[in-house]
């Protein structure tokens, strides 16, 4: 089919990160052979402007551990890009907050692991949280408009209500309350991060009730933990329609999971190619574009183009094949797949030392950490 | 608030959002500018050259929409 025009670029500027969270979606086995530079990333600026792209996400990694991205938030502007900062908050001070107020930065999603400080910082593995609350208060004073991300697991799911207050009390205009999505290393940690049913479902109402009440003051978005859906997700709104991601290294992926997710699909680089003919013509972009990769009961389904078969990356993660229909859809052949997985569930197991942390990419092949255990690591699967 | 320059249509960029604007949403928020509702529904009925009640349900739903989305505020 014809390629839309996209309408946003998630930038992952940089994998360094100073957290180490077992939720992180980056890829476990990260590369890390040279970060495009500026000039690189001003380039691919310029060039997703022309293709139609409206906002930029700064992203990765912790964006703020690149020295440039003042820099590269002012290329976007000057491209008449809203730009985005999702970040840590870590390293945020007033100098930085200053720079990036100056070069016209839109907004701040300033990412949280709880709103208990012992907790979150558990969660990331250093003493993150009291950065994160004097973060908060910087982007504020910057006059700047702050979203709050929380991401929800077993651990900390039942803190709702309070992550929800935090998010008034710091006068976040947004805060995404958004149940842990399983790539990643939250795949490698599902087994401790998936919560159960009966906390999902209070969950959910706590949510909605929070939503009535603060409409107008806070706008709460909760997503929801797709493994207890029986539709999937409308992934991306579909495969190489509305989103490109750009990775560190220049990867133009449609989405940041499909890397590692999907190790048979061969991804283009900004530094061999246009980033238009990566959009419009590459292998990668068009494979599951549109309807007709579809197998059934895709095919048929007249939700096709409503949830566009769920996601690639899950497909391929749970079925070994990322053509195959999401298999949290009831109507899946594999759907058996995710029932397993939710019957199997330990509640007991979600404390710190069940978890795998995120460690940064290394240049070589060695990626194994201190804190990843023996029985964890007879738990991976091995990914490209 | 811009132009897409793919379209010639306004856009309201908000974080991880935009929302393609029609031409009535478009004018609303081209008043917002530190008018009160009413002064706006003045203004766009003395433009168009309507009885202000015709547009009064209009604007005040379109604003409210849009503050419930928190992408405007009334100070």
């Amino acid at each position: 089919m014809t390629a839309p025009r996209p309408y946003a670029l998630l930038a992952e500027i940089t994998y360094r990160c100073p957290l180490h969270c077992p939720y992180c979606s980056n890829p476990t086995q990260a590369r890390d052979n040279g970060e495009l530079s500026t000039d690189e990333w001003t380039r691919v600026i310029r060039e997703a402007a022309a293709l139609g792209v409206l906002q930029i996400g700064f992203s990765g990694g912790e964006p703020l551990a690149r020295r440039d991205l003042p820099d590269l938030v002012r290329a976007a502007r000057e491209a008449n890009l809203y730009t985005n900062l999702i970040t840590s908050g870590i390293g945020l001070d007033d100098d930085r907050m200053g720079a990036l107020r100056d070069a016209g930065l839109d907004s701040v999603q300033l990412s949280f692991q709880s709103d208990n400080s012992d907790l979150a910082d558990e969660i990331a593995g250093t003493r993150a949280h009291q950065h994160k609350l004097s973060a908060a208060a910087k982007v504020r004073a910057a006059g700047i408009p702050l979203s709050l991300n929380f991401v929800i697991h077993r651990r900390n799911i039942d803190r709702l209500p309070e992550m929800i207050e935090l998010a008034e009390t710091l006068h976040a205009e947004r805060v995404e309350l958004a149940n842990v999505q399983f790539y990643g290393w939250a795949f490698l940690n599902r087994a401790t991060l998936l919560p159960t049913r009966q906390q999902v479902i209070r969950a959910r109402e706590i949510a909605t009730a929070a939503k009535a009440r603060l409409a107008g003051k806070v706008d709460i978005f909760y997503v929801l933990p797709d493994y207890y859906e029986s539709r999937p997700k409308p992934c991306l709104a579909g495969w190489g329609q509305r989103y490109l991601t750009v990775n560190p290294i220049g990867d133009v992926l449609p989405c940041p999971t499909a890397s590692s997710a999907i190790p048979d699909l061969r991804f283009e680089n900004v530094r061999a190619h246009a980033l238009d003919w990566i959009w419009r013509e590459s292998e990668s972009f068009n494979r599951f574009r549109g309807t007709e990769w579809m197998p059934e009961p895709c095919q048929s389904c007249p939700q096709r183009e409503i949830d566009f078969g769920g996601c690639r990356c899950q497909a391929a993660l749970l079925t070994g094949n990322a053509a195959n229909t999401d298999p949290v859809c009831e109507l899946s052949p594999n759907r058996a797949a995710v029932d397993a997985i939710l019957s199997n569930l330990n509640p007991s197991s979600d404390q710190a030392s069940d978890w795998i942390y995120r460690i940064n990419p290394k240049p070589s092949s060695l990626f194994l950490s201190r804190a990843t255990t023996p029985k964890a690591l007879a738990e991976q699967r091995p990914s490209g | 608030m811009q132009t897409d320059s793919k379209t010639d249509k306004s856009v309201l960029l908000f974080p991880e959002g935009v929302l393609e604007l029609n031409e009535t949403a478009q004018e609303i928020l081209t008043h917002c500018d530190g008018q009160t509702v009413s002064e706006i529904i003045q203004a766009l009925a003395k433009e168009y050259d309507v009885d202000p009640k015709m547009l009064a349900t209009d604007v005040q739903e379109t604003l409210a929409d849009l503050q419930r989305r928190k992408l405007i505020q009334f100070t």
